[in-house]
């Protein structure tokens, strides 16, 4: 049983991103999108926090999203995996539920 | 400077995309600038992320509105304010902003750099001594 | 509200600026020039076509102010100015060359 979780706010306005962090289980998978996917990349205050839990959970970005923003490939976490709108429909797909982090 | 020319900040503290408030501010100034007031703009917190380098919109499906910052200087707007510590916070160098110029009227057009890096310390300074700040 | 051009049918808004704007072509320009009454020649199109570039460039139409000044600095005084740029269309330089250009209304003309 697992769950898709989406955070589409910057985690630099609120705390969305921490506080799903917070809460997922291991084996959730983490979906950044819109201004969410500014958590994924390397060098913010916040890179730490993500890093740490890469692994335990998978965590992902939506790659229109990243690219929208100038934010370059090379610029995200390791192990934090891009997908495109079919992807997000295959991860919504394979788990058991989704929960919006708005 | 005549007596009625006020100093307008137009203070931009959301990233671009996520929500309206980047692309509204950016229409209002180049209305604004219309009335030949003394503009600048502030970008801190998430509104530095307006001013990246790089941005392509063709999968989301929106207008990339990020070459317009760099007609500003075309409309006489050439003071942007950028505060250092959001960028480092944000893992951003001034190497990660495009390069947004001007040409001076009075220096025989002489090509200069709009972006200003200023400390927090000092856009406090820059906020204080407005008369007017609008917030986006 | 739309336009014809070569047996297609393109749509205009309200002020006949068009709504999409990858419909616009060299033939769809004149048959807004046409609608607006102005005869195209070599120095509208210069106009046009900078225009064009303008926008590709800033993804902005300029303010007429902006245009005029834009047009001296790239080709010179004698044509960036207000009396030539009006006498090449005289509803409003910018107002007008972007449409023919098939852009939105200048931003900052209210």
């Amino acid at each position: 049983m697992s769950t898709l979780h989406t955070v589409n706010k910057s985690p630099f306005a609120t705390n969305a991103l921490a506080s799903c962090l917070n809460h997922a289980k291991d084996g959730d998978t983490i979906l950044l999108i819109e201004d969410g996917v500014y958590g994924a990349a390397t060098g913010t205050t916040l890179a730490d926090t993500v890093t740490a839990k890469v692994g335990a959970l998978s965590i992902c970005v939506l790659s229109g999203d990243i690219s929208a923003r100038g934010i370059d490939q090379k610029r995200l976490i390791k192990g934090v995996t891009s997908v495109d709108y079919t992807g997000f429909v295959k991860l919504a797909a394979s788990h058991d539920r989704s929960q919006a982090w708005l | 400077m005549a007596d009625n020319i006020k100093k307008f900040l137009y203070v931009n503290r959301r990233a671009p995309y996520g929500t309206i408030y980047a692309l509204e501010a950016l229409e209002v100034v180049l209305i604004g600038a219309a009335f030949d007031q003394d503009v600048s703009l502030a970008f801190f917190d998430d509104g530095v992320f307006q001013l990246t380098k790089g941005q392509n919109t063709e999968e989301i499906g929106v207008k990339n509105f990020s070459p317009t910052f760099r007609a500003l200087g075309d409309y006489d707007v050439t003071k942007l304010y950028v505060e250092q510590e959001s960028l480092d916070e944000r893992g951003l160098t001034a190497a990660d902003l495009q390069e947004i110029t001007y040409e001076d009227e009075d220096d025989d057009w002489a090509e200069k750099p709009s972006l200003k890096i200023v400390s927090r310390a000092e856009l406090s300074d820059i906020m204080a001594d407005q008369d007017v700040v609008l917030s986006f | 509200m739309s336009y014809e051009v070569n047996g297609a049918t393109i749509e205009h808004d309200e002020e006949g600026y068009i709504t999409t704007l990858s419909d616009w072509t060299k033939d769809l320009a004149d048959v807004i020039a046409k609608a607006e009454e102005v005869d195209m020649n070599s120095e509208h199109w210069e106009v046009v076509n900078f225009l064009r570039d303008y926008y590709e460039e800033y993804q902005i139409a300029p303010a007429v102010r902006v245009l005029i000044k834009a047009v001296k600095k790239s080709m010179g005084p004698e044509k960036g100015n207000n009396k030539y740029m009006y006498e090449l269309f005289p509803y409003g330089p910018a107002k007008q060359a972007c449409k023919i250009a098939g852009l939105p209304k200048p931003t900052g003309c209210v």
